[in-house]
């Protein structure tokens, strides 16, 4: 089973990446962006037949290494 | 009696060796201790947490390293009072694996930074600058990617309420001056329980006048009065 794990600041903390990325991105002509954020995208590969099972291990892991949620916020999407 | 001194040393830490020379230096017994030994050793005053890239900063500063077996130990060591010193990624270390409160983001400007800064020692009602006096202004070296100290209003309260806000960065004169984007300017915290401190600034980098500062030498003499 695949488990796509993405991270991103939590909102009110501020994403110096993604602001750098959004300023080059309208100076560089595009001038329709409105906002970027950068983040992390962990996949997953799990010996695991159920989804739910394998979702709530992977919350685990969330809290325990992969985010800092402190900072961040985590989305978890299992993938059959 | 010579004050016993652990520093941790990570895959990645570079710093161990400056801690070791700086508390030498203040007479102390040292030791380093592998991140994969898994109890502190009898006696021990003071844990150091030193600087570096500890597992390459791989996921985040700090992250990896606080699923290391000695950190199981450190984090009883500090429950039973005993004192920690986190520098630099030590620091990140620390706040990753809940010791400290917050979380150190990528500097503002993105940039890594590596120079001397000054710095106003806030509190000194702790082991740590005990032979500090409040608002001297120290000038000590920086070097980190991700040295941005965030907390949240809450948690800011609370530092300014128990004291445990150490050092903020300023001018020569005092004045604010933020390198890295840091909550307040905050360069350095400690719990409350005011056994474990963390700061981005490298003290034991700043202890011959020949090389710029001495200043850490006063800071890390705090330790040897206890």
């Amino acid at each position: 089973m695949k488990v796509i794990v993405n991270v991103f600041l939590k909102n009110g903390v501020l994403d110096s990446q993604g602001k750098a990325v959004q300023h080059a991105l309208t100076s560089h002509g595009f001038r329709t962006v409105s906002d970027v954020r950068v983040g992390k995208q962990i996949i997953i590969e799990m010996d695991e037949n159920d989804g739910e099972s394998a979702r709530a291990k992977v919350a685990q892991m969330c809290e325990d290494l992969l985010a800092n949620t402190v900072i961040e916020d985590y989305a978890i999407e299992i993938q059959a | 009696m010579k004050t016993k001194v652990g520093i941790i040393q990570f895959p990645g830490t570079n710093c161990e060796y400056d801690a070791q020379n700086a508390f030498s230096a203040l007479g102390c017994e040292t030791q380093i201790l592998w991140h994969k030994e898994n109890a502190i050793p009898q006696g021990t005053d003071l844990l150091v947490v030193a600087g570096g890239f500890s597992y390459g900063d791989y996921l985040r500063s700090g992250a990896i390293a606080k699923m290391s077996p000695i950190m199981k130990a450190v984090k009883e060591f500090a429950d039973k009072g005993g004192k920690v010193l986190g520098i630099c990624n030590g620091f990140q270390v620390l706040t990753e694996c809940g010791l400290l409160p917050g979380a150190l983001k990528r500097n503002e400007g993105l940039h890594f930074i590596s120079r001397h800064h000054h710095l106003k020692i806030i509190n000194t009602n702790n082991t740590f600058l005990s032979q500090c006096s409040a608002n001297e202004i120290l000038n000590i070296p920086i070097a980190h990617h991700d040295g941005n100290f965030y907390i949240d209003p809450q948690g800011l309260r609370e530092l300014y309420a128990n004291d445990q806000i150490l050092l903020k960065y300023t001018d020569e004169q005092g004045n604010i001056s933020n390198p890295n984007g840091s909550v307040d300017s905050i360069a350095g915290i400690c719990n409350l329980g005011k056994n474990v401190f963390g700061l981005m600034p490298h003290p034991e980098r700043a202890m011959e006048s020949l090389l710029g500062s001495d200043d850490g030498r006063r800071m890390l003499e705090g330790f040897l009065s206890a």
